[in-house]
């Protein structure tokens, strides 16, 4: 339960993605504010230690506590104005205990001794209040304490010490160049979050990290009014687990791809892409409108990781699978009898989508999860076959394991962790290829680049994928520019279909930075690697419509 | 206390006020106490409560303006945010669009709060999660639902004399059952003002009985059919198209509103000659506060009047650019509908859907307001005026636009989302693919 602000955009992109509104988190400050240095280590065990023993001797079983601040900056522009910039801290401690079995949760932005103290207290009336009616008593993992640890995103360049009067330069060039290049309009933003996070549990965990994630992204806009046309074209940079270094726009981070687009590993040059951008959505307003029918699909990774996101992440998130969010996002394709029957067919032999929160520069990596357990690797779909699902401490034991998968996360020390998805990534392939080849083998398919409309059912298994950019492929080449293009499909189906994955060469990570699950809803971010995939005879229809 | 009465709230305010050393000065005040409950497998997984009260002062140089926000109340502590507020106005980067700040507003007085609402506490919301899940368990069943009450005021207030003071509560009820083998779904939803309107236990009731007779459904060919669209089907998909109402994206050429060859469709016919949008605060069903956030009031207001655009939203300098009043976005709009209940649509049926609601709905094209969705929780085939069998879900694309222009009958309005919405019976609404999902 929270305060939050949520600044409220009329920009396209942004505003198709978040339904209008980014979450703001605690309290505006100014700039200067947020490179203060927060509590140091010692006063924050110093703090732990009292929640730690005043829910012990209430009778606790299990406590954690979580001292956190939360900063955010994010700077929001359209042509030549600056719109909005929100310098946002959020301080505060969430303390989370086990009684009678039960879970209860307290959350004070009273850093104080006596103040986390009476928050403790009322951790455990909570658990024990809600004890009476629990019917399905806690079974915690067990995790062995770590002691005293640090952890922290490996930045070059922390974004927060980067002159706003620099990041405003930034977009402003990304704008004009837009414009000059034959946009309409164009709205920029850049989004920064550090998480300065302290975990303290009763099994002896004593974990101070810090995380830094950056999110630079654009809409532009062509409109033809003589046609009343418009066209859109979003950033496809991907939000990363980077500092300020991110934006270098280093050329040993571009892939080159067909028709001259330009794809961005690790280092984003956001003018150039807005460039591209610009030219591309003037090419849409005159693209050829898609035939529906049968395709086969080349889907870019800044395309496919949302696919991936939506159609495996969250199917194999296990409170899912459980029930638990059934009134809301809903329940699980993916059920446990099928992954019982260790055959359940996910995916061809080619597709191996594997968890993670340890890879370099994305999202979902940290040291530890919001309840103590150091980060992992491990796989979700192997050669095509449903393994493993995403769990956290108290799921474990319904997959018959003894440890927790680390997936447990808060988006604020007011908010109660609670299973959030890791990296879910698709292996490139084994052997040697690339867009160019496979582009080559292809007869009759569409080239896809972007993150576009999403929409996918309760369960998972019908979806329908726009993007950004759609390329007609006729026996072999490029032929020219496609609109109107969304492809529907089963994710069994869907997944089954693919035939091809480019080599690591072409592996790159998209990512979603305001993933939304729960009620009351919390975000979370987390990246999903691939290289550029192909999948066979695909249903794409055509979304064209006159009113 | 996490609600302030309009004196205290405007004490607050004028002492921010008397602190100000900027040009101009706003305030807003906020409090609010809210709680939850959320239960799901038969069984509550978590609840809360929080109470909070913050303050934004918002201060303004010329066209350059900065906002601090603080929790705290003490005279110290007040000004220290204002001049937090000076220091990142002045330093803020000039804004071209900035809009001098509102002199004094007279505002209609609204009913938004309700004494019982305010009165919530943690063994009402164990009772109410109780009433919904003790039918299901007993009925071999599974309720996933949440409730979230809320009971707070907004105050507003500002250099140039205005002051805005709404107090008001909310309730929103969501159930979600679903039968023990999986295959049958129900939901019901609700929300008011006043929680001595809400039953969860008859919401569950509806809920329970949506999930036993979706069970085993058959699949249709996807295509287009008459559908019968309940408030909570057709809700998202309006104000989808409510809120794309702006009058800039309009005139910048980037709007289903935008006209072919340049100009806005303002005045022209879109819709069936039935379909009368409008806007009223005042209205005893969804009451809202008399103001905006930047302190605009809010009236009675006709957005679409007989099939005909009549009004759209402006923001302060669009309208002054464009020499118009700068109508504020409604909070909830009101759409007219007819006198038939839910069951005569049915009976009045050759053949037709029953949508309960919609899920995961996106934006294909903003151009034509094109959306994608799927249908959700108890879809079922009518024909010649019965429910015959449940049916497969299926994944829509469809456009309100298209939408209202296919109406064949609409129910009474009920309240949905903050809204009122007929439940809606349109023909060739289209249908593009099945679904498996339950």
């Amino acid at each position: 339960m929270k305060r939050r602000d949520f600044i409220q955009l009329s920009g396209m992109g942004l505003g198709a993605m978040m339904g209008a509104s980014i979450p703001v988190l605690g309290n505006m400050v100014p700039v200067e504010h947020l490179l203060e240095p927060g509590a140091d280590i010692a006063t924050k065990k110093r703090l732990a230690d009292i929640a730690l023993n005043a829910t012990k001797s209430r009778g606790a079983t299990y406590t954690d506590v979580r001292i956190g601040r939360y900063l955010q900056q994010f700077i929001f522009t359209r042509e030549t104005k600056v719109q909005n910039i929100a310098n946002a801290e959020s301080y505060g401690v969430g303390i989370r205990v086990i009684a009678n079995g039960t879970w209860g949760f307290a959350a004070t932005s009273d850093v104080t001794p006596d103040g986390i103290a009476k928050c403790a207290e009322t951790a455990v009336a909570i658990a024990k209040a809600n004890a009476k009616i629990q019917k399905e008593p806690v079974i915690l993992a067990p995790q062995k304490g770590v002691g005293e640890v640090t952890w922290k995103t490996p930045i070059v360049k922390n974004a927060f010490e980067i002159p706003v009067q620099e990041k405003i330069d930034l977009l402003m060039k990304v704008n004009s160049e837009a414009m000059k290049n034959g946009a309409g309009f164009v709205t920029s933003n850049l989004f920064f979050v550090n998480e300065q996070k302290y975990f303290a549990s009763s099994d002896g965990s004593y974990i101070d990290q810090d995380v830094h994630r950056i999110w630079p992204t654009f809409t532009v806009t062509a409109v033809d009014k003589a046609a009343g046309k418009f066209k859109t074209r979003d950033a496809i940079s991907s939000p990363m687990g980077m500092g300020y270094e991110y934006l270098d726009g280093l050329a040993s981070e571009k892939i080159s791809a067909p028709n001259g687009l330009i794809g961005y590993r690790n280092s984003y040059d956001m003018v150039e892409d807005a460039i591209m951008a610009s030219k591309q959505a003037q090419q849409k307003l005159t693209a050829k409108t898609v035939p529906a029918g049968k395709y086969d699909l080349v889907l870019d990774p800044n395309h496919l990781g949302l696919t991936i996101h939506e159609s495996v992440g969250h199917p194999t998130e296990l409170d899912r699978v459980l029930g638990y969010e059934a009134n809301y996002a809903g329940t699980s394709f993916a059920t446990l009898d099928k992954w019982k029957t260790k055959s359940f067919n996910y995916g061809s032999k080619q597709v191996n989508i594997v968890a993670d929160k340890t890879q370099p520069y994305t999202l979902g990596t940290v040291g530890f999860d919001d309840e103590g357990v150091p980060c992992k690797e491990w796989d979700l779909i192997k050669d095509g076959i449903l393994v493993n699902y995403q769990a956290t401490r108290d799921q474990v034991n319904i997959l018959g394991e003894n440890a927790s998968h680390g997936c447990c996360y808060a988006d604020n020390w007011n908010s109660v962790q609670f299973q959030r998805m890791p990296n879910v990534s698709l292996r490139p392939g084994k052997e040697k290829l690339s867009v160019f080849d496979m582009i080559k083998g292809v007869e009759k398919g569409i080239y896809i680049i972007g993150r576009g409309s999403y929409s996918i059912d309760q369960q998972r298994y019908n979806f329908q994928f726009g993007g950004q950019l759609f390329y007609e492929i006729k026996n072999g080449e490029i032929v020219g520019m496609l609109d109107d293009v969304a492809y529907q499909s089963n994710t069994q189906e869907f997944w089954n279909s693919c035939v091809q994955i480019c080599d690591k060469d072409d592996y790159r990570t998209f990512g979603s930075f305001f993933d939304g699950k729960g009620q009351p809803s919390q975000v979370s971010a987390v990246s999903h690697g691939s290289a550029t995939t192909r999948f066979n005879g695909v249903n794409v229809i055509n979304t064209g419509r006159k009113i | 206390m996490a609600t302030l009465t309009k004196e205290e709230a405007k004490k607050i305010i004028d002492k921010v006020l008397a602190f100000s050393k900027a040009d101009e000065m706003s305030v807003a005040l906020n409090g609010s106490r809210t709680g939850n409950i959320r239960y799901a497998r038969n069984s509550v997984s978590t609840s809360g409560e929080s109470t909070d009260l913050s303050l934004a002062i918002t201060a303004v140089y010329g066209k350059r303006s900065g906002t601090a926000t603080i929790n705290e109340f003490d005279d110290k502590s007040l000004e220290k945010t204002v001049r937090r507020a000076e220091e990142i106005a002045r330093l803020a980067p000039e804004n071209p669009e900035y809009m001098p700040m509102l002199g004094p507003q007279t505002y209609i007085d609204t009913k938004t709060f309700a004494e019982s609402t305010a009165n919530i506490d943690p063994d009402f919301r164990a009772k109410a999660a109780f009433d919904s899940i003790e039918p299901c368990s007993k009925k071999n069943l599974t309720a996933a639902g949440y409730m979230e009450d809320s009971s707070g005021f907004s105050a507003i207030g500002n250099s140039k004399g205005l002051f805005a003071y709404n107090k008001s509560t909310s309730v929103d009820f969501s159930i979600t059952v679903r039968t023990a083998d999986g295959l049958g779904s129900g939901y019901a939803i609700r929300d008011f003002n006043d929680v001595s309107k809400l039953s969860t236990k008859q919401a569950t009731e509806i809920a329970m009985q949506k999930a036993l007779a979706s069970s085993s459904a058959k699949a249709l060919e996807p295509g287009k059919y008459t559908v019968i669209l309940e408030p909570a089907a057709s809700i998202d998909l309006l104000q989808n198209m409510m809120r794309s109402m702006d009058a800039r994206n309009a005139d910048e050429g980037r709007s289903f509103l935008s006209k072919k060859g340049g100009g806005i469709r303002l005045g022209e016919k879109l819709f069936d000659e039935r379909v009368n949008i409008y806007s009223d605060p005042t209205n005893l069903e969804i009451p809202k506060a008399g103001f905006s956030g930047d302190g605009r009031p809010q009236e009675k207001i006709s957005w679409i009047e007989n099939g005909v655009v009549k009004n759209l939203t402006y923001s302060r300098f669009w309208a002054d650019k464009k020499g118009v009043k700068a109508t504020p976005p409604p909070s909830g709009f009101i759409m007219a509908g007819g006198t038939e209940s839910l069951a005569d649509l049915i009976k009045s049926t050759e053949k037709g859907i029953l949508v309960t609601r919609f899920w995961y709905i996106r934006a294909v094209d903003p151009q034509t307001l094109l959306y994608t969705g799927l249908t959700r929780d108890g879809t079922f085939y009518i024909e010649k005026g019965q429910i015959k069998f449940p049916i497969k879900n299926f994944r829509f694309n469809e456009s309100p636009i298209i939408m209202l222009n296919n109406l064949e009958a609409m129910g009474v309005p009920s309240r949905i989302g903050g809204s009122l919405v007929p439940p809606l019976k349109i023909r060739d609404f289209t249908f593009s693919s099945l679904s498996d999902a339950v």
